[in-house]
């Protein structure tokens, strides 16, 4: 054997960080960081979401005329239709001499709005500042809210991140069964908004006769009952308080029949709103409603103080965890939507798995046995550094914990067929050298010379190529052009320098004599 | 072993490259005839839409599954095809649905009930906004890295060079192209990635050739740029065969064993490995011919860049021995 040379150190060196790094994914060990396996992979849910932002704009717009109103109120200022339209609140005064007031008013409690204001009438609306950062703080909101949720669900490792400035990417693996999919797709839907409303007992008895129109003159709304079809409420349409004032909800059981209901504790606030209201209307019924349906509409006995109040209804005990989860978590300012959604189910993953691993080692192999065959020594030589390629994709997926998708598996096949073009070309350019009669030495070290430029230029272009993919590609693309990268890359280190050093190791034992077994060529006749 | 021998005859392809050139003109020609009759069958990733994978115990009642779809009024234009086995089949519909609850697979597996033991494997929903971005920055990506090789292509040889190299890949990409239209296969976001690797593939044979052609300029004693070519390009000849045979078998045991979802891309692949070897040797080489390379005025420009070279190291040395 020849003297170590810089070039095999390295290589040697990059074997072994390859081989070392790559364990952790290859025995799927605990310890050690490894390659994710994408979704279309093992198995999950994918989506992406969008948040309806134009909701959470209506409620802030309805908000803030409810404090309008308040604040009108309070100061004893006359005003007339005030009502939201297109957007906008607007009123108007009855009394001139208010204008000075309201002005102030506006000035100092409202300051975040925009105003027109003419003569007597005024139109209060969000600047487009505020609009923006109501509709950024849904998004935000939601992605949190969904996060909690899907932690406190308890599966392993769901992702919830933006994406882009508006969307929400959900990506949630490990899912058994479509079961499980629907149930945890309910729980991100879920607006979860809880609300205490009060019986409108005065005229509760002709609520089936009345429409909604009827309803919302007198200050009410009709809800139905959650279980029993048919049944409906005639409420009163402000809430004596809603899950804002939540601190805690828990799963119990009923004592007699063990049927699941949920426990909410409310802060000390809401603990006081409730006691004064059941105070105040012992013998009136109170519902509790959830996203618009009532869940239970119980008599009230006495003061009810302490803030524990219970939801009962027909839940089953996976509802009953579900909803509690998402009241845990609050509600969901504005609803989501689905903009994208791929949902892979376990054995769909395992199939992928089984079938890109068999194309992988039966490309593999091919290309192994036809590069020892047709150069001989120089083949294993070759098949050497294809190896160590392999292992080094593996090991630097491994290091940045990247996630490896189908299309990357695809991207890793090819890359086993790119990367032995470098050392085809090596190879030919020796085997011309050799035939032009030159000395062994001087063919190997002309022949790399000879063949980096265009090694390189080819690879650079694939590079930028892979590069574009990756910064512009989404999803299946990303994981494609990431394995060729890195492939590209490694090539370069174990193609190019790797078997230059395994030459100029070896050179001592290379025989001039058995050129077909080093190199599988016959030697020209008078060759020197 | 050596299939190529060395001191084989230089192969006179340019004396043939009128006829190949019209043979790459007709099959240009074809493809984008197809391309605009035929059109491509944009899959859901790019048209929007929904894909269910169902997969039954034992054969899939196709029929039955067809006459369930067909009486409901929102599924009665969805499309049910096998997929990759008589078990399994794949149920297409332009429907999308926004509604996280409830979606297009529940609504589905409500309306096969009945029809057997299935199990819904996979299901793919785009909705149309999305389906139009990822075709936007899947233009993108095609468009930028087009500029970013050629870019590197002009400064790494010759304009020209550039050029032809990049109607080369026009080429390959438009028969590619033809080709999915022809077989009227899925354009996802997997054949994309396709399309972008015949790009690079393509490229890479083209570059390898390219870099052979200006060395022989150096080297070859003949100004004739056919001959400079012809020698070139036989000599790479062994080279280009090899490798491209090496990546389609791989290609090819990605197509026969990788599985129905790569199916659609190992094919497009396939074509354009096809394409690219022809092309890289065909047609890059002739464009160059036809675009006035003059081997004189690019030696001229050598000698010229070698002479600055020159006289900055002799400035140099002068320089440092401290003449100046």
């Amino acid at each position: 054997m020849g003297k170590l040379n810089y070039r095999v150190v390295i290589f040697f060196f990059a074997f072994l960080f390859g081989v070392v790094f790559s364990i952790p994914t290859l025995t799927q060990s605990e310890t050690g960081k490894k390659i994710t396996l994408g979704l279309d992979l093992q198995g999950g849910l994918h989506m992406l979401l969008s948040v309806k932002t134009e909701v959470a704009l209506e409620s802030k717009i309805k908000s803030m005329g409810t404090s309008i109103k308040y604040t009108l109120e309070d100061e004893e200022i006359v005003y007339d239709y005030l009502k939201i339209k297109d957007g906008k609140v607007v009123f108007e005064l009855l009394d001139k001499n208010d204008i000075s007031k309201v002005d102030k008013l506006l000035l100092e409690d409202f300051k975040e709005y925009a105003v027109n204001k003419k003569e007597l009438s005024y139109e209060i609306f969000l600047t487009p500042e505020l609009s923006k950062k109501t509709e950024q703080y849904a998004i935000d909101q939601a992605v949190d809210t969904i996060r909690n949720r899907l932690n406190m669900f308890g599966l392993a490792e769901p992702t919830v991140a933006k994406q882009g400035k508006e969307k929400i990417l959900v990506e949630v693996p490990g899912i058994k069964t479509a079961e499980d999919e629907q149930r945890i797709r309910a729980l991100i839907a879920k607006a979860a908004h809880l609300q205490m409303m009060a019986v409108d007992e005065d005229r509760a008895n002709r609520v089936y006769g009345m429409t909604e129109a009827e309803a919302k003159q007198f200050g009410d709304v009709i809800l139905p009952d959650v279980a029993e079809e048919g049944t409906k409420y005639l409420l009163y349409s402000i809430p004596i308080l809603d899950g804002s004032m939540l601190t805690d909800a828990q799963v119990g059981y009923e004592k007699d029949t063990q049927r699941p209901l949920i426990n909410f504790s409310l802060n000390g606030q809401g603990a006081k709103i409730f006691a004064d209201f059941t105070e105040k209307s012992v013998g009136k019924r109170m519902a509790v409603v959830l996203d618009n349906q009532v869940y239970t509409a119980p008599n009230i006995v006495q003061r009810i103080g302490g803030g524990q109040v219970q939801i009962t209804g027909a839940f089953t005990a996976q509802e009953a965890h579900d909803v509690a989860i998402a009241l845990r978590s609050g509600a969901l300012l504005a609803p989501v939507q689905v903009e994208e959604k791929r949902s892979v189910g376990p054995s769909l993953g395992a199939d992928s798995i089984k079938a890109s691993s068999i194309a992988l080692t039966l490309g593999f192999v091919m290309v192994f046995i036809f590069m020892m065959m047709y150069y001989g020594m120089a083949g294993v030589v070759a098949n050497f550094a294809l190896v160590a390629n392999l292992f080094l994709i593996l090991a630097v997926m491994s290091l940045f914990e990247a996630t490896l998708t189908l299309p990357g598996m695809a991207g890793i096949v090819l890359t086993v067929g790119m990367a032995v073009d470098a050392n085809v070309i090596i190879n030919e350019r020796i085997r011309e050298l050799l035939h032009q009669g030159n000395s062994i030495t001087k063919s190997i070290e002309q022949g790399y010379n000879n063949a980096f430029t265009a090694i390189w230029d080819a690879n650079v272009t694939t590079l930028i190529a892979a590069v574009v993919l990756f910064a512009y590609g989404t999803g299946p693309i990303k994981g494609f052009s990431l394995t060729i990268s890195i492939g590209i890359l490694a090539s370069m280190l174990t193609a190019i320098l790797g078997t230059h050093g395994l030459y100029q190791w070896l050179l001592p034992k290379i025989d001039k004599n058995k050129l077909g077994f080093w190199f599988g060529i016959k030697p020209e006749k008078g060759a020197k | 072993m050596e299939v190529f021998k060395y001191n084989k005859p230089v192969v006179r392809f340019m004396a043939n490259a009128k006829k190949v050139g019209i043979f790459s003109i007709l099959l240009v020609s074809l493809s984008l005839g197809l391309l605009f009759t035929k059109g491509l069958n944009y899959g859901i990733d790019f048209a929007g839409g929904t894909v269910i994978q169902v997969k039954y115990q034992g054969d899939a009642p196709i029929q039955n599954v067809r006459e369930l779809l067909r009486k409901n009024e929102i599924y009665k234009n969805a499309s049910v095809t096998y997929f990759g086995s008589n078990e399994e089949i794949a149920i297409r519909t332009k429907n999308t649905s926004k509604d996280v609850d409830v979606d297009v697979s529940d609504e589905i597996r409500q309306i096969l009930k009945g029809s057997g033991e299935f199990e819904i494997r996979g299901v793919d929903m785009v909705g149309p906004a999305v389906g139009d971005e990822l075709r936007t920055q899947g233009l993108m990506a095609m468009l930028l890295s087009i500029i970013g090789i050629l870019m590197y292509i002009s400064f790494r040889f010759e304009w020209r060079f550039a050029l032809a190299s990049v109607m080369a890949l026009m080429h390959d990409v438009t028969i590619a192209l033809g080709a999915l239209a022809l077989f009227q296969i899925d354009v996802n976001l997997p054949i994309l990635a396709a399309i972008l690797t015949i790009l690079g593939y393509s490229l890479n044979d083209t570059v390898i050739v390219f870099d052979r052609i200006r060395e022989g300029i150096r080297t070859i004693k003949s100004s004739k740029l056919d001959e400079v070519i012809d020698e070139s390009v036989t000599r790479t000849l062994s080279r280009t065969t090899l490798t491209s045979l090496t990546t389609f078998f791989v290609v090819l045991t990605l197509y026969l064993v990788g599985g129905e979802v790569l199916k659609g891309f190992s094919f497009t692949l396939l074509v354009g490995v096809v394409v690219g070897t022809y092309s890289s040797i065909f047609v890059a080489s002739p464009i160059l011919m036809w675009l006035n390379f003059s081997i004189s005025e690019f030696r001229e420009k050598e000698a010229a860049k070698a002479k600055r070279e020159k006289e900055k190291e002799k400035m140099r040395a002068m320089y440092e021995q401290g003449t100046i």
